[in-house]
């Protein structure tokens, strides 16, 4: 399992990291790798607000769809339009070319308290059982 | 024992194989109060005596092979050609399942795809899903997928009156639970025709708010707003961030421009007139257009063209992460059992009138039903109401009851009259709508001229 | 094997069924609505019948074999019934000709609904719902609407099975709710202590499969319903396996509320490819009055009239709203009309008796060599955990089981459902199979293990025989083609 080392977690399988003074957000590799090949991703619209825990997008695998939910609470600054023709690159680069949406969160502190890369990894080997 | 092929013999070796004595072993999980029930039903017929039954049941009926039919308001006794129910009987058809296995399915499957294609050709769309339930619920589908595209910020939908009530009642049914404002059909109670197919009130409703605009072409009452007026409601809707919903009559695309060059983004309808036939209100067909752009939003099967291993052209259901069985809660359909079967006749129908074909229904359509208006225009005490253009339904004010006149027809003439407006809009009182299509004969219509104006002496 | 699109066949300038010219004068068009192009295709009618031919041959279908999709009772589809839903005195009716002029019609409709009644022990019900999924919408609403009008709003959720067929939580979604998800216990029942846990007076009501989609009757039916009617909650049955007990029990005499039956599954109707179907929905009296309609009833006081009852549609006095315009798909209720009055009770019974005998045979069949999640006395239909353990673990998965099945000249079973199998495949064989046909299914299946053990890839590549290979789903999904694309 692959982790990006400038980023943070969360236990639904989301990565943050922070870029200038926004938080660009996506799915983990392990995520990528459970859904399999991605065919479509539903980002929303600039400028729209969600809270942490909300869902802003859903990501669709031939055979599975699956909610993705924000970190932290925030505004939605950017997204990544080249996920449109391209869904292949979440798979192929989960935290480079396949990131999600840019944000700019409500509260910057917020981020200490997403899950740090060993957390994450707990996370991942409980869920594995 | 129908259909069964189990011999006692069976039955035996197959108790064996499981183990136990009996039949009613395999049912010890029922609790045993439950199973001590009587089931009160007649006693069985073998097909030659359910076939006594069910012909006395049919005939029993006034169907339109002995009655001239004049009636329309939703569903039409449009021409079926022979070649769909041959394709429709055949079994790998009719007996087949969903295809959810495409290697063993493609027959279903390109056909479908082949009728996607068709309704996008015909409705000037570029997307078609493979149908709904019937055009009332396909409008609701319309209403459930403009609230999804908006994430279901905006809550406010605008309806035309003049749409078909029971597509509007349908609407309403399904959106019970939803917190919505439905808006534009308030006022049925108080409006005349000229009020009921205005289209700019509709515009003035349209807000931040909207998630969608409907209207109907042609109307519930025959009749069609200038291409130029639809446009303008369109440029409103779009104005403000809404979308622009038609739902149309798939005959008269056959003559006229289609909703996808008059600015729809949704376009719905009733697929029984493509090759459906009347059959007592169903089963019917719902087809639904939209954009590319929105297809991710939209409900209901898609087929989709794809390569197999060695590289040859096939069909796939697809897209289907949108559906009911992998989005489960968060789907924004629960369809499943969509009309199948009806979307391929629907699609044998397109095929065997083809271009030429379905412009000439169309055409046989408006004439008749123009001649017909005409002559019963000129009889005393009738007039045909209403100043736009009509295809093959029109509205006439008529000197009694419409029921009176309409049981006067059937007693007299063996004459299935029009539909009685004052039943959906109170002010409408003595306005009947008339729909004549391809297999009234001129004789039927002036039969039903001259039945008419015997009817008010 | 291909077969061109329509649209590949079409030569400009043919024709296919001719129309006869108009017998009246002609009448100007507006010019401003005429559109230019009409792009459909242009092909003889002996085009048509071929291309279709052709297409029909690509299918399997239950006419032509064995087809156990597990849930989706896939039983014989009678001829009779065709016969019967072609008849012109019911084709060619106008669903708003005047109550006089179809009362053959109604009186099939008005019986069918209280055959149905009847057979699932219910004081009520409508026949105008067109799919399973669609009665299970009315239904839910039907719950909302009850608990609303008595003044309880506080109810919002509705509690479903974790083996639940995905309609239950979207129709829920539909309704304004909230999706409670309830896990089943090692039995393969609802799990009654989470039940218990999430039962309060907030709920609107618990949808139920039962038999559920393993397969298995619940062993705790009784102490289910008692729990869910004490906190004033409703029982929704989603009768999709209702061919396990037709005939045998009566859900509304098991607690049941409400319920709805697919038509095109327990009563005979064909699948069509995907449709039509009818969903009609049946409940207790307290919940009568909320029934989508129209439904047909008796006009009150004709009942002895010498001619006859009266057969009228009526509205139930507080009912959910139409569901459909016009009645329901009364094509397909002809069809189960005529399937019940042919069966009558004992043919009913002898169906489920039979569909048990057959299921729990395969199953006895197939339990040594497939791992068995529930080793229970099954119902109509079971579920298998994917192939056995030393295959799975060569990468041979219940997808390659089920192509591999198809080299056979058998339909694959329903697979990965129920989702909390995982490798799922769900076996439904019905009464209309002989013992013949479930010994070439039991040893199509035996015998796929061992080509899985000497040749993998021989169920990779599978299938082999069908008239195209392993589509290739993914590029579909992210480079959709929909429709065709040179329209012009």
């Amino acid at each position: 399992m692959i982790l990006d080392p400038d980023a943070r977690y969360t236990k639904t399988h989301e990565w943050a990291r922070w870029e200038d003074d926004e938080l660009v957000i996506g799915i983990t590799d392990h995520a990528q790798e459970a859904l399999s090949d991605i065919v479509y991703v539903e980002l929303p619209a600039v400028g729209e607000h969600y809270e942490a825990g909300e869902s802003f997008g859903v990501v669709e695998s031939v055979k599975a769809a699956s909610d993705v939910y924000m970190p932290v609470s925030g505004e939605v600054t950017a997204i990544n339009e080249e996920l449109e023709d391209s869904p292949e690159l979440v798979n192929e680069d989960p935290y480079g070319r396949g990131w999600f949406i840019r944000i700019r969160p409500d509260n910057p502190a917020d981020f200490d308290e997403l899950l740090d890369g060993a957390a994450y990894e707990a996370v991942v080997a409980e869920e594995e059982g | 024992m129908r259909f069964i092929p189990h011999t006692e013999a069976d039955r035996q070796a197959m108790l064996a194989a499981i183990g136990v004595e009996s039949i009613e072993e395999l049912f010890h999980d029922v609790p045993k109060k439950a199973r001590a029930v009587e089931f009160r039903l007649p006693e069985p017929l073998t097909e030659m005596e359910v076939l006594v039954e069910l012909n006395q049941l049919a005939e029993a009926n006034a169907g339109t092979h002995h009655y001239a039919c004049f009636l329309g308001a939703g569903a039409y006794n449009h021409f079926v050609p022979s070649v769909v129910d041959y394709v429709i009987s055949r079994g790998e058809f009719y007996t087949a399942y969903t295809p959810y296995q495409p290697e063993v399915s493609q027959g279903t499957l390109q056909a479908i795809f082949e009728y996607q294609s068709m309704i996008c050709a015909l409705t000037g769309m570029e997307v078609s899903n493979a149908s709904h339930y019937d055009g009332a619920t396909s409008l609701a589908e319309a209403v459930i997928m403009a609230l999804n595209v908006h994430r279901r910020r905006r809550r406010k939908i605008v309806l035309s009156p003049a749409i078909h009530p029971e597509y509007r009642a349908v609407v309403r049914t399904y959106t019970q639970g939803m917190g919505l404002t439905i808006l534009g059909d308030g006022e049925t109670a108080h409006q005349d025709l000229e009020a009921l197919t205005d289209l700019t009130p509709l515009a003035d409703l349209v807000d931040g708010e909207t998630a969608m605009v409907a209207v109907q072409v042609p109307n519930f009452f025959g009749q069609m707003a200038s291409p130029q007026e639809l446009t303008r409601l369109a440029e409103a809707a779009h104005q403000a961030g809404a979308l622009f919903t038609v739902v149309v009559d798939p005959i008269s695309l056959g003559l006229f421009k289609p909703p996808g060059e008059y600015g729809a983004d949704i376009v719905v309808g009733e697929g029984q007139a493509l090759g459906g036939g009347l059959s007592f209100g169903g089963p019917y067909l719902g087809f639904f257009a939209t954009r590319r752009k929105q297809v991710h939003k939209m409900a209901g099967r898609l087929v989709g063209e794809t390569v197999d291993t060695e590289g040859q052209r096939g069909y796939v259901l697809t897209l289907t992460a949108r559906e009911q069985h992998i989005r489960r809660a968060r789907a924004s359909s629960n369809i499943c059992t969509n009309q199948g079967l009806m979307t391929i006749a629907a699609a044998v129908y397109m095929a065997a009138l083809g271009r030429r074909g379905l412009r000439r229904v169309a055409e046989l359509c408006y004439h008749k039903a123009h001649y017909a208006a005409q002559r019963i225009d000129a009889l005393s005490g009738f007039q045909v109401v209403g100043r736009r253009p009509f295809f093959k339904e029109f509205v006439i004010r008529t000197p009694r009851p419409v029921h009176e006149i309409n049981a006067y027809l059937l007693d007299e003439w063996e004459i299935i009259g029009g539909y009685d407006l004052e039943q959906d809009y109170p002010r409408l009182t003595n306005h009947m709508l008339l729909a004549v299509t391809e297999m009234n004969s001129r004789e039927e219509i002036d039969d039903l001229v001259t039945a008419l104006e015997e009817a008010t002496q | 094997m291909t077969e061109p699109l329509i649209y590949e066949l079409s030569r400009p300038g043919r024709t296919g069924v001719d129309l006869p010219d108009p017998d009246v004068p002609l009448s100007d068009m507006p010019e401003e609505w005429l559109r230019e192009e009409l792009p459909l295709p242009e092909v003889s009618e002996v085009d048509v019948v071929r291309h279709y031919l052709h297409l029909s041959q690509m299918n399997y279908a239950v006419d032509r074999g064995f087809y156990p999709l597990g849930s989706c009772t896939m039983k014989y589809n009678p001829k009779v019934n065709e016969v019967a839903t072609r008849l012109a005195g019911f084709r060619n009716l106008h669903p708003y000709q005047p109550e006089e002029t179809v009362q053959g019609a109604l009186y099939l409709v008005y019986h069918l609904q209280e055959w149905l009644k009847e057979i699932g022990g219910f004081a009520g019900v409508s026949l105008q719902p067109s799919a399973g999924a669609h009665g299970e919408l009315a239904g839910v609403l039907m719950m909302r609407k009850y608990h609303l009008d008595r003044g309880d709003t506080k109810r919002r959720k509705i509690l479903i099975p974790d083996s639940a067929h995905g309609t239950n939580p979207a129709s829920t979604t539909m309704s304004g709710l909230e999706v409670v998800e309830i896990p089943s216990d090692e039995r393969g029942n609802v799990d009654l202590a989470a039940l218990e846990a999430a039962m309060d007076d907030t709920v609107v009501g618990l949808m139920l499969t039962n038999p559920n989609t393993l397969g298995l009757f619940d062993e705790h039916l009784e102490e289910i319903a008692d729990l869910v009617h004490r906190h004033g909650a409703l029982l929704y049955g989603d009768g999709a396996n209702l061919n396990a007990l037709v005939g045998i029990a009566k859900p509304g005499e098991m607690g049941f509320d409400v319920m709805h039956f697919n038509l095109h599954k327990t009563f005979s109707t064909p699948h069509g490819g995907g449709g039509p179907g009818s969903g009609p929905v049946g409940c207790v009296e307290r919940l009568v009055d909320y029934l989508p309609g129209p439904i047909a009833a008796i006009e009150p006081g004709s009942e002895d009239h010498p001619e006859g009852p009266l057969y009228v549609w009526k509205m139930p006095a507080k009912s959910i709203g139409r569901v459909k315009a016009f009645y329901g798909n009364f094509g397909v209720m002809v069809r189960a009309y005529t399937y019940i009055r042919m069966l009558g009770a004992e043919g009913l019974r002898e169906v489920a008796e039979h569909a048990v005998l057959n299921a729990n045979y395969l199953l006895a069949r197939l339990k040594e060599t497939y791992p068995l999640p529930y080793d229970r006395t099954c119902m109509h239909e079971f579920v298998l955990a994917g192939p056995p353990k030393d295959l799975q673990e060569k990468g041979i998965h219940t997808m390659d089981v089920a192509k591999r099945l198809i080299d056979y000249g058998f339909h694959p079973p329903t697979v990965y459902f129920p989702l909390i199998v995982p490798e799922a495949l769900m076996i439904e064989p019905t009464e209309t199979e002989s013992k013949e046909t479930l010994d070439a299914f039991a040893e199509a299946m035996l015998k796929i293990v061992e080509e899985g053990r000497e040749d993998p890839d021989l169920l990779h590549n599978a299938p082999h025989t069908a008239p195209v290979r392993r589509l290739d789903e993914v590029r579909a999904a992210r480079k959709p083609i929909l429709c065709y694309t040179s329209l012009a």
